[in-house]
């Protein structure tokens, strides 16, 4: 077994290796799941909870430009991340908030309700590692 | 849907995800070994929707038929769009990519048999 460990990570690597690709994975997945959520729910019975429907459909806009943001890193994708990553975490801390206090807003569930407990809390802790990987990778 | 098929695949993705998760955790980047067993996943993986896909063509359909197809279509490629990801970083973090698209394959699965079993309608 005398496999390499792999090296150190350059400081002037690009946002969209290492750390950053499985962030760039967990985002498609959700881009995927919320624009899918959303979708579906806006086609069959968008009259029951037009709130929340659409707030599914931003979330998965939001999802989709961090995804993207990663995807294309230099200067301006690290901007699109940042972004995104920055209404996401205020998107589900207040949508978090608002679902748990306010039930009759949100009869139906979106991807940020309850903290997204409905996806394991990755709604909630996705933005802060985004947020925390974008900060580490600064321009300096 | 519900047959032992299923039942091995959830088992098998659990397998491989905490021994990609472990070998993420030990700093090692995905072998030759890891990305083999991942696509053989992918090939039990395709089994299985290949036996979903043919059960839709024996009279009880899903009632949410068109849901139960975009899930049949993202199951069948989460595991590869993992493996490509993968192989383009061969650090630790490619080990995490597999772990995490093991990990979330039979939430995908479970999700399946779910919208499977509720048909008519």
């Amino acid at each position: 077994m005398a496999e390499p460990s792999s090296p150190a990570r350059p400081r002037d690597a690009a946002i969209n290796t290492g750390l950053g690709r499985v962030l760039l994975f967990v985002y498609g997945i959700f881009a995927l799941s919320a624009s899918a959520r959303a979708t579906v729910q806006i086609a069959t019975k968008f009259a029951e909870a037009p709130l929340a429907y659409v707030l599914s459909a931003a979330a998965a806009v939001i999802y989709i430009a961090a995804t993207v943001g990663l995807a294309i890193g230099g200067r301006r994708g690290r901007l699109i991340a940042l972004t995104s990553c920055t209404i996401e975490l205020i998107g589900v801390l207040v949508v978090g908030t608002l679902s748990i206090g306010d039930k009759a807003a949100f009869p139906d569930a979106t991807v940020w309700s309850g903290y997204g407990s409905g996806y394991g809390y990755v709604p909630l802790v996705l933005p802060m590692v985004g947020l925390w990987w974008l900060w580490r990778h600064r321009e300096r | 849907m519900n047959g032992p098929l299923s039942v091995v695949t959830i088992v098998a993705a659990l397998a491989l995800a905490i021994w990609c998760l472990a070998r993420a955790g030990l700093n090692r980047a995905p072998s030759r070994f890891d990305l083999a067993a991942a696509m053989a996943l992918s090939v039990l993986v395709a089994a299985l929707v290949l036996v979903a896909v043919a059960g839709l063509f024996d009279g009880s359909r899903p009632s949410e038929t068109g849901t139960f197809i975009g899930y049949l279509i993202t199951t069948i490629a989460f595991v590869p769009a993992g493996i490509v990801l993968a192989r383009m970083e061969p650090t630790r973090w490619g080990s995490l990519i597999l772990g995490v698209a093991c990990l979330v394959l039979p939430v995908l699965v479970l999700r399946l048999q779910q919208i499977a079993s509720v048909t008519g309608g």
